[in-house]
């Protein structure tokens, strides 16, 4: 293309002082302004507090479960928490639930969001596992766009490494 | 509106005709071997040495035939600025060392098809941009672009562009690529396009916006509103649309913008996690991944919208896929040895093949526009890296590292690459550039930027 270019422009060395385009001058989209924005949504991240939801917090043991490194698997204190989880979820059949799954900040972008929704299913699996029918589980990954903690230590990196439990009605 | 282009590869305005005339252009050189000299009078950089063999070149202000006013700046303020423009272009690759329009002695508008070989001798330079800027009656403006061997006291380059005033930038990056194509021997990629990601906001709570911007951060403007997450944009190869991931509605999924429009569709209607598109060469094909339940494959999909085809079945994660030039073949990353590491299929998703070997991961790989190299992002021992190895597996290179470098994408003549860079703590991302020479700069953005994608060459 590169090459086409240049010997297209010097293939016409002319004298000549004519002009030879004019087109249209485009038009600046404004800052803010926007295309697809109806219903906006800057991601839930853990921000949830209809009043059934913080009712399902207070009541379980978590609505969270956390992960190793780069992993998915559910671990046994993961598994108490999502066994009251369960329970819950068993206790109140019309309900159903959002299942966030959330990377740390030391994964690619792209394969964060798959990794993240391995945590997403893992989490749905379990939870499906203990008698809460999949038909009410939904699962989103954020991958590494919705951190809770803020940090870049291990700390802040496995606060992050999580799934979290959201019911919505 | 459509997409057309503005400035006309126009016929060169001649100061005095005669023997300009019977000069023609002469071919690209080929560059020279590593390591040597030209030795001939031709003007070659040496494009493996990078930094210490930048070529000195001398650009001073485009003088105007008469100071006219226009909608883009009176004739004298424009050659000023257009010259500074093809100073930062080259410049900032790293491979040539400017006297730009400060430095360099003015010149007079007769002198641009005469040079005055001997007054430059003093600057030790080797070789001249003397262009001009003239005001048209039908409201255009010429910008002409001639350049001269100081050395060999010859011609190199006789370009003329003829633009509308609002794209007076792009006579600019036009002359600066004719010179750069013309001294390197490679590709132009000066008047060329970014999408990217413009981030601000805590980082628990970004708000993510396309915006789109010249390749040297000139005429930014937003596409999106920042109401929803958007990440990972591409250009489409005829540049008129932009397919993106955005979360609606708590529905993460693929869209196309079309830019002249300014309006997104939704590309797979699919209840299932869609990621990570990304154009094929010939524009009719959009690649990209999509999660069922934990399982993660290579889709690709009409751009137009329609049925998805399903071209890996590994359990496993399949993403981060990128055409080859020729639409033949597809690399992308998988961890499905593993962890995360760099194959290469048939674009039908036979013959899938690991190409990367090295210590930690790979990802997202970017098929240069070359054929040559695929670039990609190699974490492990706390770094992200920025490196290129050939497509069939070896000769890796690593070009950048940091605690976060990631997204390489290439530019359009297939040896600078753009990425984005994010910092330890904030994770505030910038965009760089890095020549395959290893010299990298940043690029100035008005917010934080991320996820950059290099248009083609613009038209």
């Amino acid at each position: 293309m590169a090459k086409i270019l240049t010997s297209m422009v010097l293939g016409v060395a002319l004298i000549a002082t004519a002009g030879c385009t004019k087109k249209r001058p485009e038009t600046v989209l404004p800052p803010g302004d926007g295309p697809v924005s109806n219903g906006g949504d800057t991601g839930s991240g853990d921000a949830d507090t209809s009043p059934l939801n913080e009712q399902f917090r207070r009541e379980v043991a978590s609505d969270t479960i956390h992960f190793a490194f780069d992993q998915y698997d559910i671990d046994p204190q993961s598994r108490a928490i999502l066994d009251s989880q369960a329970a819950w979820l068993r206790a109140h059949p019309n309900t159903r639930v959002t299942i966030e799954g959330h990377c740390d900040e030391r994964g690619t972008r792209e394969y964060n969001l798959a990794l993240g929704d391995r945590r997403a299913n893992a989490t749905k699996n379990y939870l499906a596992a203990q008698g809460v029918s999949p038909a009410r589980i939904t699962t989103i990954s954020y991958g590494k766009e919705r951190p809770v903690a803020l940090g870049s230590d291990d700390q802040s990196w496995a606060a992050n490494r999580r799934a979290v439990t959201i019911v919505i009605n | 509106m459509r997409k057309v282009l503005a400035i006309a590869t126009a016929a060169v305005l001649m100061i005095s005709a005669g023997p300009a005339l019977a000069q023609t252009p002469t071919p690209t050189p080929t560059p020279t071997p590593t390591g040597q000299d030209g030795g001939d009078d031709d003007l070659v950089i040496d494009l493996e040495g990078g930094r210490s063999s930048a070529l000195p070149i001398i650009i001073p202000v485009m003088p105007t035939n008469a100071v006219t006013g226009t909608p883009a700046g009176s004739t004298d303020a424009l050659g000023r600025q257009l010259s500074a423009i093809i100073d930062d272009d080259l410049r900032n690759t790293g491979l040539f060392k400017t006297v730009g329009p400060n430095a360099a002695r003015p010149i007079g508008y007769a002198e641009v098809n005469a040079p005055d070989y001997g007054s430059w001798d003093a600057y030790a330079s080797q070789a001249l941009v003397q262009g001009y800027v003239r005001a048209n009656g039908n409201g255009t403006l010429t910008i002409g672009c001639y350049v001269y061997d100081v050395a060999s006291r010859r011609q190199l380059i006789r370009e003329g562009f003829v633009v509308q005033p609002s794209e007076w930038r792009r006579a600019a990056h036009k002359c600066a690529d004719a010179i750069y194509t013309r001294l390197t021997g490679d590709g132009p990629y000066f008047d060329s396009q970014i999408v990217y990601v413009s981030e601000t906001g805590p980082k628990n709570r970004r708000i993510k916006r396309l915006a789109i911007m010249d390749q040297d951060g000139a005429n930014h403007r937003f596409l999106t509103n920042g109401q929803r997450i958007v990440l990972t944009p591409r250009f489409s190869p005829d540049q008129r649309q932009i397919v993106y991931m955005g979360y609606e509605n708590k529905r993460p999924a693929i869209y196309v913008h079309d830019i002249a429009a300014r309006t997104s569709r939704l590309l797979v209607p699919d209840v299932n996690l869609n990621f990570a598109p990304r154009f094929s060469p010939d524009g009719r094909w959009i690649l990209f991944s999509m999660a069922k339940a934990g399982n993660t494959d290579l889709y690709r999909i009409a751009a137009g919208g329609g049925a998805a085809q399903q071209l890996t079945t590994s359990p496993g994660i399949d993403t981060g896929g990128s055409y080859s030039p020729d639409g033949s073949k597809i690399v992308f990353e998988s961890d499905r040895g593993g962890t995360q590491q760099l194959y290469v299929m048939d674009g039908n998703g036979g013959n899938q093949h690991r190409i990367s070997f090295g210590g930690g991961r790979y990802a997202t790989p970017s098929w240069s526009p070359r054929g040559d190299l695929i670039a990609y992002t190699r974490t492990g021992g706390g770094a992200f890296r920025i490196g290129v190895m050939s497509p069939a597996g070896g000769g890796e290179r690593t070009l950048t590292e940091s605690w976060g470098d990631e997204g390489p994408s290439w530019a359009p003549n297939g040896r600078v690459l753009m990425f984005f860079r994010a910092a330890s703590g904030s994770g505030r991302p910038d965009l760089w550039s890095v020549d395959l020479s290893g010299h990298s700069r940043r690029i100035p953005t008005p917010l934080d930027g991320s996820d950059p994608s290099w248009g083609p060459i613009r038209p």
